[in-house]
């Protein structure tokens, strides 16, 4: 029984039921990054896919433009307890990148320039749950929002959207990311709120 | 799922404790320290949250984390909370939340933004606005333990009025040297006129790149983005520079 703190009320209810557990909504887009801002320059820029087995797919940042794209309106939910609902986004789908790939793994570990990384099932990357996102509410993606390119994942906490994105390892095993050694899930889905290991 | 075991210290960190509030300090207009009894608080290290839970009578729940204002002390814990005008948890925890009521907690959370007695290089910590507070515990660690690891304070801050920690501050620590900038008003006679953060003034109040010190940036996300990118400029490696940004989050 959670305790009750006396005299709180809280806001006005959302009334549309789209706050997981121990959220709120804001208007705003806040900023959560470990270090400085990278500075990742488009001719320089790469996406790479590598399988368990070696293989190598990679698109630059003009091959990248070239895909088609999707335009996915979504609810971010961050662990640091923020929900933004319907945010209009611009990007190449997953399953658009996925598609040549042959490969056997089961886990993913996202990697951005600037070191950052995270980890995932594969199977939460496929199936139209995941884009990597060039644009945002029409304009495109500030580098403090992860610009130029993010992995979008919007099932899951926000860190798992990783910024600056540089590709993506296919594995046979999980491996854990950098939020996830210090203790956040390995999985994270607000809805469950599952915002640390054990949860 | 799969991977996801449970050490056995962190499944006791994320039990939702019921905090009893102690006391609580009036630090500027806005901000205020709550000292809670928290029974069982297992300890922290300076630089670590908690989250705070508050659930009204008919059951509608929320969450915010805080940043630890407190060397680690018993099971006594100590937050530092900025009201923000709109907010829907903060102005609750400032004006309402009265001597012996409950709120529940969990924690100590966050392994990155971290100062640990071991590490023994100089490091600089620059604080915007409310930002200041998980530097406090760092400073306040330091101090607990007689640590003589060089410190050095980068604090930005509205005015004198919005000073966190003031007469704390203010107080000899040898070690630590204190830099002050006002972005609107200063005191009366002060050298530097109010402004934002500069690359002189990190370059002045911080350390040399090549002392290789570890650089603490806590404030808002303008704050950060703008103290982060002059530190790199200034030759500070990205990977000793870490961050933690206060949203506008209420």
């Amino acid at each position: 029984m959670p305790i009750i703190s006396r005299g709180f009320h809280g806001r006005a209810r959302d009334p549309r039921h789209r706050l997981p557990p121990g959220q709120y909504e804001t208007n705003g887009f806040p900023v959560l990054s470990t270090g400085p801002t990278p500075a990742v320059h488009l001719d320089q820029w790469e996406f790479t896919i590598r399988t368990e087995t070696g293989a190598r797919h990679s698109w630059d940042w003009t091959q990248f433009l070239a895909l088609p794209d999707e335009t996915p309106t979504v609810d971010l939910h961050c662990v640091t307890k923020w929900s933004k609902f319907d945010t209009d986004w611009q990007g190449v789908s997953l399953d658009v990148l996925l598609e040549d790939v042959e490969t056997n793994a089961d886990y993913a570990l996202v990697r951005s320039y600037g070191d950052y990384t995270t980890n995932m099932p594969l199977e939460d990357l496929v199936d139209g749950q995941a884009w990597i996102a060039y644009r945002y509410d029409g304009e495109e993606l500030d580098p403090e929002h992860g610009g130029p390119a993010r992995l979008l994942i919007p099932h899951l906490y926000f860190w798992k959207s990783a910024k600056w994105v540089r590709g993506i390892q296919l594995l046979m095993e999980e491996e854990r990311g950098f939020w996830e050694t210090y203790g956040y899930h390995d999985y994270g889905d607000p809805w469950r709120e599952q915002r640390y290991q054990g949860d | 799922m799969a991977g996801a075991t449970v050490p056995r210290r962190l499944g006791e960190r994320l039990r939702w404790r019921a905090a009893r509030l102690t006391e609580r300090v009036t630090e500027t207009g806005t901000a205020r320290t709550l000292v809670f009894d928290v029974p069982g608080w297992p300890g922290h290290l300076a630089g670590q949250h908690v989250d705070v839970r508050l659930t009204a009578e008919d059951g509608y729940s929320t969450q915010r984390s805080y940043s630890l204002a407190s060397a680690p002390d018993g099971e006594s814990v100590a937050l530092t909370v900025q009201r923000l005008e709109d907010g829907e948890v903060s102005p609750y925890l400032t004006d309402e939340l009265a001597v012996g009521d409950l709120v529940e907690l969990r924690g100590p959370v966050g392994g990155w933004f971290v100062w640990r007695t071991e590490q023994k290089e100089p490091i600089l910590l620059v604080g915007g606005g409310s930002g200041l507070v998980p530097l406090m515990a760092m400073i306040r660690t330091r101090r607990a333990v007689s640590d003589r690891t060089p410190f050095r304070l980068l604090y930005s801050v509205r005015s004198p009025d919005d000073q966190l920690y003031t007469a704390e501050l203010r107080r000899d620590d040898p070690g630590l040297d204190k830099t002050y900038l006002y972005t609107r008003s200063t005191p009366e006679h002060w050298p530097r006129p109010p402004g934002h953060v500069t690359a002189s003034d990190l370059s002045t109040g911080g350390w040399p790149p090549d002392f290789e010190p570890t650089c603490y940036v806590c404030g808002s996300t303008g704050f950060v983005e703008t103290a982060a990118g002059l530190l790199v400029a200034l030759g500070h490696h990205p990977g000793r520079i870490r961050t933690e940004r206060f949203g506008p989050s209420a």
